[in-house]
């Protein structure tokens, strides 16, 4: 009965593979959330070669005395050799969607493909990726070098090659002096690169790290977040990286998928979520952001403050009332006439910046200024100083709420 | 530029599996092992443990045999018979008084020992948890190895103290306390002390447990708040530390009630408790039915105590 | 002036002092009795001198031998076979969610403990009687079957315990590394409950060895264990050879109860 299912999913599989073959190479791997059924298209699958995991409308639902909507109807897919981050706040369900996609937690429904291949109903052990769990989850009773070799001896690997693969994985990580260790007896940051060896040494498909870094200090994990990218640089592995660390996600990603409250908001790459991010959730959450009400028309927006700007819109918002994204450091002190007239309320000094709050005359918005300081250290306007604000070309971005 | 397109280039959706089937599969699976690996524990305590009750339970209705065992025929004797007898010459109903005072000595013995293990039990356990980290567990320890000691050998070290040739009796005849050795043995007195002896372990650990958990620094507070050390007592680790007092008092009465041991090798032939009273009906009085009669009652007995004993501590559990 | 002590907030006026007595009073009767387990006369509260004479004695007294050997062989069987079955109901029963039947496996497991040995003895006489008529069969297989089941909630209690303690990342994260069910086990939650394990079958073993009321009911003439055997003796005169095998049972407790300790507080 098992087989048989298993038979007929890799009929499906073969079917996909082959009608692959004529599509457009450079048709965009997009992700979705939470649109009506997609429309099935046979045809257009080229994609499909490059695409390591396919979430398709996963939803995942905990019922209790409350029903708890921690995926909902999430569809993503991520790109073979790719570090992608899933990005949001604690309960958002990044958390959640990794746990499926590792085989822990069965999803209430959707299905779960990786490399052309439903894996839905496998269970873990039987599924090509591997987790750097959060803690680690090292195991107390072994050293680290029967930590590294586990995997590899629960596939049955040939003895000489686990052997030579653990050299390799302690050499990676450079952990080889500390071999025989148990992992009570070394670091945090050690515990982490053991973690991440022990993880690559069955070379997965995909490698899922559940906020990793969280326990490590701000110095090492920096260090590990450049080692990180290293490692995904050297071993060519898909990367899918959870954490609620926004500086971290812009930093290590090519791509990044934001998510609240169970569904996915926005994904693309670390310049398009911090410029045109598509929602105010998006845009509060990374970074810091002032919005203005603004009237769109066209390609341009004419400010409750005064002036009209060319705009981007990237979730294609229609005409009318709208709120736009300004970014703090894309403003400026000017002293050109179209410039906003605005006074000054605080300034905070913050070593390489000059945090500046000031208050539009005209609309009566706050509008936050990030000004670079000078060598010297001076220049800077008073508290209640009037002041003109002007916006760099290509600044502004139409959010949809 | 967009981040969002339609799903245009999607792969074509098998049939999708039935919302929530594959979770169903998981648990059901789940609930099946589950129930396999108790399989051998649940069999061996129901039909050596918790199923004999009811076959207990179905002898309590039958008529005593002429030398042991029963006979089967219906009755209700057993039953009446633990509060009533039926007078030899006129036929007529009376108070059992020999039960009666049976049931009395374990009542009321089983009490005064609970008393008294609190009086020693509570302020050892506020001892052992005010030691300094380090050596709180050697105290600890010291209180548990005679829990897990032989309870008869225990029993044994009581007679050996408290016998007419006994060391307590060679001190105070010797010290000239007393002329000639005090009788101790087989009156209600040792036995009560015998199971306070034996029991007080069961007493402090549970109030050990209920003071480790109290934070030191409410005390502190109260200290603070003008209180005397009798109020801090009264107002603030007696009422914190009940639950404790309330498990430990439990754990003691339940088994005082249904001793055995102390009671027959300390009381002797004449002061017997509800046990000694059971296993007599076993032997010399040949009357199985009303022993099962009365292993139910005290049964019953002891399940209302410890379903008290359960409310309060998932009561405390709620609240904590 | 004499000095006084600072003040402590943990400090009960009395506390000490009534609680340094319990210690004392929970141990003379203990010390005196390993003490007259080596007098040299037959008094058990005259001291005549130093002898093992006692020890001798017990050691050469048939009853005492096959009593003890009686005791060892059914704990040891008693508290494995309770220990397998404990351990597997603590498996089954922890790190889950409600399921149906949860709460009546758990009120079965802990049936034992619920209600007074002597009501669990009568009834075991009733039905072993019973049975034993039937089958005219009067091995030590009752005492085995009887002293299997009240160990089962000893043995189930450490291991339920450890178990709670263990976090099962760690098993998925075994499985994440491809092991199926059976390694995951074999290789991290078996020897991650092992401490609970040892616990158990150590708490399981005390438990048999110690069992007086449910023994004295279930066994057939010429079962004595240890502590039936004992029981009997005190109808009699009673010797220091009683002490020598008490302390030597005292002992024995003493030294599983220190490894249960250690075992238990020796969380990694």
């Amino acid at each position: 009965m098992q087989n048989l299912r298993y038979a007929r999913q890799n009929e499906t599989v073969g079917t996909t593979t082959e009608t692959g073959q004529d599509g457009g190479p450079n048709t965009i791997m997009q992700a979705q959330t939470d649109v009506a059924e997609p429309a099935p298209m046979p045809g257009d699958t080229s994609n499909t070669r490059e695409i390591a995991i396919d979430a398709r409308k996963i939803s995942k639902i905990y019922r209790g005395e409350d029903e708890v909507r921690a995926l909902d109807n999430v569809s993503v897919r991520i790109r073979r050799n790719e570090f992608f981050t899933l990005l949001g706040p604690s309960g958002c369900g990044k958390t959640t969607l990794l746990r499926v996609i590792a085989g822990f937690e069965p999803p209430t429904s959707g299905q779960l493909w990786l490399n052309g291949k439903d894996i839905s109903r496998l269970p873990p052990n039987k599924r090509p990726v591997n987790t750097v769990f959060q803690n680690y989850a090292l195991f107390p009773h072994m050293s680290v070098a029967n930590n590294i070799k586990f995997g590899l001896e629960m596939l049955g690997k040939p003895k000489a090659e686990i052997n030579q693969t653990v050299e390799e994985m302690l050499t990676l990580v450079q952990m080889q002096a500390m071999k025989a260790r148990r992992t009570s007896e070394i670091s945090g940051g050690q515990q982490q690169r053991v973690a991440l060896a022990r993880a690559l040494a069955p070379k997965p498909e995909v490698l899922l790290l559940d906020e990793p870094l969280s326990a490590l200090d701000l110095k090492l994990r920096k260090e590990m977040q450049m080692e990180l990218k290293r490692l995904q640089h050297e071993t060519g592995i898909t990367f899918i990286f959870v954490t609620h660390d926004q500086e971290e996600a812009l930093t290590m990603s090519d791509r990044i998928a934001v998510m609240s409250a169970g569904k996915i908001l926005q994904i693309g790459s670390p310049q398009e979520i911090y410029q045109r991010p598509a929602e105010r959730f998006v845009a509060n959450f990374i970074g810091e952001s002032n919005f203005l009400d603004a009237r769109l028309s066209g390609g341009s927006v004419t400010l409750k403050a005064g002036g009209t700007f060319p705009v981007e819109n990237p979730a294609n918002v229609a005409d009318g009332d709208v709120s736009v994204l300004l970014r703090p450091e894309h403003a400026f002190l000017s002293d050109a006439e179209d410039a906003l007239p605005a006074r000054v309320e605080t300034v905070v000094y913050s070593g390489e910046a000059t945090s500046m709050h000031t208050r539009l005359e005209q609309s009566g918005e706050p509008v936050k200024l990030r000004l670079a300081n000078a060598p010297t250290g001076s220049g800077m306007p008073e508290e209640g100083a009037q002041v003109r604000i002007g916006i760099q070309p290509g600044a502004l971005s139409v959010l949809k709420d | 530029m967009a981040y969002v397109t339609p799903e245009s280039e999607a792969l074509p959706l098998d049939a999708p599996a039935e919302p929530g089937a594959l979770e169903a599969e998981h648990s059901s699976r789940d609930v099946r092992q589950r129930w396999f690996l108790s399989l051998p524990s649940i069999l061996i305590i129901f039909f050596f443990a918790a199923g004999p009750l009811s076959v207990m339970l179905l002898y309590s209705f039958l008529t005593p045999g002429n030398y042991s065992g029963v006979k089967w025929e219906f009755s209700t004797d057993a039953w009446s018979s633990i509060l009533m007898q039926r007078d030899i010459f006129d036929d007529t109903l009376q108070w059992a008084d020999a039960h009666l005072s049976i049931f009395w000595r374990s009542l009321s013995l089983s009490m005064i020992t609970t008393a008294l293990t609190l009086i020693f039990g509570l302020p050892t356990a506020w001892f052992i948890s005010t030691r300094p980290p380090g050596r709180r567990e050697l105290w600890l320890f010291l209180m548990t190895v005679p829990s897990w000691t032989n309870l008869l050998v225990r029993t044994i070290a009581v007679q050996e103290m408290i016998r007419a040739e006994g060391v307590i009796n060679n001190v105070l005849v010797f010290v000239g306390i007393v002329d000639e050795p005090v009788q101790m043995m087989f009156t209600n007195f040792a036995i009560g002390l015998g199971m306070t002896y034996v029991y007080l372990p069961l007493m402090v650990l549970p109030i050990y447990a209920a003071v480790e958990k109290l934070d030191k620094r409410l005390l502190e507070a109260c200290y603070d708040l003008y209180a005397s050390r009798w109020q801090a007592f009264y107002r603030v680790i007696l009422p914190l530390v009940k639950p404790g007092i309330i498990a430990g008092s439990i754990l003691v009465f339940v088994p005082c009630l249904g001793a055995y041991v102390v009671p027959r090798v300390l009381g002797g032939g004449k002061n017997l408790m509800f046990g000694n009273l059971i296993e007599l009906q076993f032997g010399a009085g040949r009357n199985w039915p009303l022993g099962a009669s009365l292993s139910f009652t005290l049964m019953v007995i002891v399940m209302v105590a410890l379903i008290f004993y359960i409310r309060v501590t998932s009561q405390e559990r709620k609240d904590g | 002036m004499a000095e006084r002590a600072p003040f402590s907030v943990q400090t009960i006026p009395g506390f000490a002092a009534i609680a340094i007595f319990t210690f004392v009073a929970i141990y003379t009767p203990l010390v005196i009795l390993v003490a007259f387990s080596f007098n040299a006369g037959d008094s058990l509260a005259i001291w005549e001198g130093f002898s093992l004479k006692w020890y001798y004695r017990a050691a050469a007294n048939e009853q005492v031998q096959s009593a003890a050997i009686r005791s060892l062989y059914l704990a040891g069987i008693s508290a494995s076979v309770a220990t397998v079955a404990a351990t597997m109901a603590a498996l089954a029963t922890t790190r889950t969610r409600h399921f149906p039947g949860k709460t009546m496996i758990y009120a079965l497991i802990n049936q034992p403990l619920m209600i007074p040995e002597i009501v669990t003895a009568v009834a075991l006489l009733i039905v072993f009687a019973w049975v034993k008529v039937a089958t005219g069969h009067t091995s030590m297989i009752y005492l085995i079957a009887a002293h299997t089941a009240f160990c089962i909630p000893f043995a189930y209690l450490p291991i339920r315990a450890r178990l709670e303690t263990m976090d099962d990342t760690l098993e998925k994260a075994a499985a994440d590394l491809y092991a199926g069910r059976w390694q995951v086990f074999r290789r991290i939650t078996l020897p991650m409950m092992m401490p609970g394990i040892i616990a158990g079958l150590m708490l399981a073993f005390v438990i048999s060895m110690d069992d007086v009321v449910i023994t004295e009911f279930v066994k057939s003439a010429g079962q004595d264990t240890l502590p039936t055997y004992m029981l009997g003796q005190l109808r009699r005169v009673v010797t220091p050879e009683i002490n020598a095998i008490s302390t030597v049972v005292v002992f024995a407790g003493a030294f599983l109860v220190t490894i249960f300790f250690w075992v238990s507080s020796n969380r990694r």
